[in-house]
């Protein structure tokens, strides 16, 4: 590969935008450029469907757009899309054998609002089944594999997203983000993750895991990155009643907006940031320790103050995630019947027997374990003890961070136990995998917006994520101690070279 | 109220929910059309279909109509509803659960009064709520398969609960006739059953007098009163059979046969239903603001029954004629047009429920659909007031309207020749030669005989070709023979 | 509480999941196991609080955005069965329906 060409893929979206700008070369050519990139890395098994005619045109219309003078700062820079995203011109699988080479009629709006800003879809993204997973170890197209150690995982359901954004396929990738999809994957993977306040993206043309929790985010290399991108990514919808009805923002500029009596060193001056001493149990890994606290003194550093708080019920916010989720998934996957799109079973007596069997070989084990979860608590004589009781946890909960907030303006902390594991390390034991989600289903079940920043390797050279969370549509102050964060560190600079090349 | 009358020793308890379709244009969560009769899913939209990432957003116009009813029947409109998800599997229910409205409905209470006979009966109602329609399955068939089309997936429903209240099918027919008589007059259902806008489901069980409520079975899917009345008789038959067999009556979902005049158990429905209702995480509270409930209150029509007690006190008519002017909105205000324009509420009901209502039923027509307008019945009605036309006239010049003339009434009243004579000198000679030509009944009339005075009156009219007006006549060939 | 193999069958069938007996066994000890950790959650005392069904309402009381009425939607069957199985004369093919 050329110089010009490592250059092209080591580039991140801001910094495309610009060059775009100056012609430095066509979208065209960068388009071309990732795509081989693509090809090139395809067993990392990242990407579930590609097709260079619909990228390569697209990209054209880029060009011509920019020639036209009516480009924006992210026209003609490439993009792909998580799997759970529906699309008129791709596949859309949610990575389920149901779903097999589903055409969706519609994009997402999501997708409709990044690709009307000029931006190239080069593929779709692999993810766990219907986003059920931590580790992306889950989806019916194969395993997707962390490019800092192909025999590790790089985080679930977002895991082809952050794969391919860390192995510099793509600048960037649209996640979701139900228990922590998107920021665990970042974690996993070294890249930049946010999952904004519940209604801020639409949930339109989103394949639904669970309604009262999914939020689509950006994963890209730097928290500039993904402000560019949340700004247009977000925005009211019309066609989703939970989609918050307020005016286009723009979170660069909040990114950016200097804070009252700070300085050059210290941007951060009176930014009071919440460590929930919840977040920092026995159980948290030596490594995952010693990297977050090292993050926490560089934000002191910066002018932070950081302050002691709690979160007591971040425990129970396992049990509590873990009966809404699948409640809600048990509802929203009864529509995968084999009657109106997807997978119908070639072999049945009756209509019950092709209900079952289709269910039967159209979903995957971790699927159906969370449809029986979530048909269980809903059932006759448990919903009271199960679904209510989460749901007014899940109240007091929310409460907990309100509490927090008068205190800290941000809270920050771990986003996972430990780095990435081995891929097959926790295959019988799925409530394993559920325990290890502590740190990241708090913010998701009362909404919050939160983000995964690379924050450096812990063992195994493997990479470490620093968690901040925000109050309600508070995205500006996050992105905006994150990019301070990044403009003082260089953790989110580093790439997985040596696992590529190998 | 007397004691209901007994069937075989046994008391019937009944209690109803009916689906009424709502009047919308379009869906209660989607923009696809309503329309009756299209093409199959041809307008189920993808919101429809449940395609992967379509999401519900609700139409205003159904919950206006839930409100609008609500208050019709004078009961709690909810300020804040919640909509539920009810799970269960059938082809004609494309996300595998149906949008309803569960623990908090949007109206609460309420009543309907209802006339069985003599007798005065009011229906207490449990709730409305919202919820969308299911699909169809279409059982001709396709190789032993079921064709499914979900045109009607998502139109929206108000499902109005009864009390167990009514006490047989007579009074049970008689809530359904009077509640679809008020959805279609307050223009929140078109109320065509024939297209299934408008669908009872009848939960009926029997006991001995005095005892508690027996078991109840629910008859699905009646879609006329003539079924209703039947299905509720023949189920409330094979249940006192089984009781007096010493037999159990299990709660159970039955269709009705029309055919065979039975009741049986649906297949469907056998597996105990678990619905696995929660609120529907994609659909907030519903929240009504009081301002909103007084708009639509504002713009409610007069309701029938307040509209006939009107028509009783101002215009004089008789409680049965107010009822009959007050059959459906389009006859009350066809009356109102009439009576204004002929200043005569007594004759306005009388034409209304003779000629117009014969002809309307002949024809199966709608009052809305009279060939004849209102103002121009009344210019006929006051052609009979001033003596210008007889009844006998009047009704000659109506058949020529209804058949479509556009002449005006007294244009036809001339060219029929049906004029009255009201020129009295002309009449007074037609009077001297009668009375010249006929001594002989003359004599008889002076002797005392009252049959010789009708036959010169037979004379003048014959003479006057029938124009002369007899009281006219009567009146001068007296004077003439004092 | 720990569920019974009954349970399992039960829901599957509620569910609509056909499961093969090694499924249904390794279901049933690993739901067993979910909910182990669940039961810690009954414990505690949450009377007069209000469930949070949507983050939405966290802070102040959502309420349902209204849609106007009107007909948006056009004839999009060709491109809506695209991915249907079984398809004739416009309708959806399923196995004998009997009500």
């Amino acid at each position: 590969m050329t110089r010009a060409g490592a250059a092209l893929h080591d580039m991140g979206v801001a910094e495309l935008g610009r060059a775009l700008a100056v012609g430095q070369f066509s979208s065209l050519e960068l388009t071309q450029h990732l795509l081989a990139r693509v090809a090139a890395f395809e067993h990392l098994g990242a990407f579930l469907a590609c097709d260079p005619a619909v990228s390569l045109s697209a990209a054209r219309e880029a060009d011509a757009r920019r020639a036209r003078g009516e480009a924006t700062p992210l026209c003609g820079v490439p993009i792909a899309h998580k799997d759970i995203f529906v699309t008129r011109e791709l596949p859309s699988t949610a990575g389920s054998k149901m779903l097999r080479d589903y055409a969706s009629p519609f994009d997402a709006g999501v997708v409709e609002r990044l690709s009307a800003a000029g931006m190239v879809t080069l593929g779709k993204l692999n993810c766990d089944e219907f986003a059920m997973g931590s580790a992306n170890e889950n989806s019916a197209y194969g395993p997707v594999k962390n490019p800092w150690d192909l025999q590790r995982v790089p985080g679930g359901s977002s895991g082809g997203s952050a794969a391919a954004v860390a192995a510099r396929l793509v600048p960037a990738a649209t996640g979701t983000d139900t228990g922590g999809s998107i920021r665990q994957p970042a974690s996993f993977s070294g890249v930049t993750g946010i999952k904004p306040t519940y209604g801020v993206c639409s949930r339109y043309g989103m394949i639904a895991f669970a309604s009262s929790l999914d939020q689509a985010g950006p994963l890209a290399r730097t928290a500039e990155d993904c402000a560019l991108l949340l700004s247009t990514m977000s925005g009211f919808d019309a066609r989703d009643s939970t989609s918050a009805e307020r005016a286009p923002q723009d979170f660069h500029a909040q990114m950016l907006m200097r804070r009252e009596g700070t300085t050059g060193e210290r941007p951060l001056h009176g930014l009071r940031i919440g460590l929930p001493r919840e977040f920092f149990p026995q159980a948290l890994a030596a490594d995952v320790e010693g990297v977050v606290h090292a993050a926490l003194v560089e934000m002191e550093k910066l002018g932070a103050t950081l302050v002691d708080v709690s979160l007591p019920r971040t425990e129970l916010s396992i049990p509590v995630y873990y009966i809404i989720a699948p409640a809600e998934a048990s509802s929203n996957l009864s529509r995968f019947d084999g009657v109106k799109f997807g997978h119908r079973a070639a072999q049945y007596t009756d209509l019950q027997s092709m209900y079952q069997r289709t269910r039967a070989e159209g979903f995957g084990a971790e699927v159906k374990r969370r449809i029986m979860i979530g048909t269980y608590v809903l059932s006759h004589g448990y919903y009271d003890a199960y679904y209510l009781q989460a749901q007014k946890l899940r109240r007091m909960i929310a409460d907990d961070f309100q509490a927090c907030f008068k205190a800290c303006d941000l809270i920050a902390g771990p986003v996972a136990p430990t780095v990435a594991w081995k891929i097959g390390a926790q295959d019988d034991d799925p409530v394993k995998a559920y325990l290890a989600d502590i740190f990241t289903l708090p913010a998701s079940l009362a909404g919050l917006p939160g983000m995964s920043l690379p924050a450096g390797l812990g063992d195994a050279d493997m990479p470490v994520g620093l968690q901040l969370i925000g109050n309600y549509f508070d995205e500006g102050r996050l992105l905006q101690a994150a990019h301070a964060f990044q403009q003082a560190t260089d953790h989110h600079l580093r790439a997985p070279t040596a696992a590529l090349s190998a | 109220m007397n004691a209901p009358a007994l069937i075989r020793g046994f008391e019937v308890v009944i209690g109803l929910e009916t689906h009424a379709q709502l009047s919308t244009r379009s869906k209660i969560f989607s923009g696809a059309s309503t329309q009756f009769g299209a093409a199959p899913n041809t307008q189920a939209c993808a919101v429809d279909l449940g395609l992967p990432g379509t999401l519900p957003v609700l139409n205003r116009g159904a919950v206006e109509r839930a409100i609008r009813f609500g208050l019709a029947v004078g009961a709690k409109i909810a300020p804040l509803s919640i909509f539920a998800r009810k799970n269960y599997f059938y082809p004609d229910l494309p996300k595998g659960y149906q949008i309803s409205q569960y623990e908090i409905p949007v109206v609460q209470g309420g009543h309907l009064d209802i006339r069985i006979g003599e007798l005065n009966k009011r229906v207490n109602l449990t709730r409305a709520h919202l919820e969308e329609d299911a699909g169809k399955s279409l059982h001709e068939d396709y190789a032993g398969q079921t064709g499914i089309d979900l045109n009607r997936a998502g139109t929206p429903l108000l499902e109005i609960v009864t009390e167990p209240d009514m006490r047989s099918s007579a009074e049970a027919v008689e809530y359904a006739k009077a509640l679809h008589a008020l959805v279609v007059w307050l223009g929140v259902c078109d109320g065509n059953m024939q297209e299934g806008s408008f669908r009872c489901d009848a939960n009926v069980s029997v006991r001995r007098p005095g005892e508690a409520l027996g078991t109840r079975r629910e008859v699905k899917n009646l879609n006329s009163f003539r079924f209703l009345q039947q299905a509720i008789d023949a189920e409330v038959q094979w249940q006192i059979d089984r009781i007096e067999d010493g037999l159990q009556v299990a709660q159970a979902t039955v269709l009705f046969d029309p055919d065979s005049g039975e009741t049986r158990a649906m297949r469907s429905k056998e597996d105990a239903h678990d619905y696995r209702y929660f609120p529907d995480p994609d659909l907030p509270p519903l929240v009504i603001v009081p301002e909103w409930v007084e708009r639509v209150r504002k713009e409610m029509p007069e309701l029938p029954a307040a509209m006939a007690q009107r028509f009783q006190n101002e215009d004089g008519l008789a409680a049965a004629d107010a009822g009959l002017m007050t059959q459906s909105l389009a006859f009350a205000r066809y009356y109102e047009v009439l009576r204004d324009a002929c200043g005569q509420p007594k004759q306005a009901a009388n034409w209304l429920m003779g000629e117009v209502s014969r002809r309307l039923n002949a024809e199966a027509r709608d009052i809305a659909a009279s060939p004849v307008a209102a103002p121009v019945l009344a210019a006929l009605i006051l052609r009979i007031a001033d003596g210008t036309v007889s009844n006998n006239g009047a009704r000659q010049v109506f058949d020529v309207l209804w058949s479509g003339s556009a002449e005006s009434v007294d244009a036809l009243i001339e060219a029929k020749g049906l004029k009255q004579m009201s020129d009295s000198a002309a009449l007074e000679a037609i009077v001297d030669d009668v009375i010249a030509a006929n001594a002989k009944s003359v004599d008889e009339y002076r002797a005392g005989k009252e049959k010789a005075f009708n036959a010169l009156v037979g004379q003048v009219m014959k003479s006057s070709k029938g124009k002369a007006n007899p009281a006219q006549a009567s009146e001068l060939i007296k004077r003439k023979l004092s | 509480m720990s569920l019974t193999p009954e349970d399992v069958n039960r829901i599957a069938l509620l569910a609509r999941l056909e499961l093969s007996s090694t499924e249904q066994a390794a279901m049933l000890r690993q739901l067993n196991g979910f909910f182990g950790i669940v039961e810690r959650m009954s414990a505690i005392d949450t009377r007069g609080v209000e469930p949070l069904f949507t983050p939405l309402s966290a802070v102040h009381a959502a309420a349902l955005r209204l849609r106007d009425d009107e007909v948006s939607e056009t004839d999009q069957r060709a491109l809506n069965q695209r991915s249907a199985p079984v398809v004739e004369d416009g309708l959806f093919l399923v196995p004998k329906v009997v009500e």
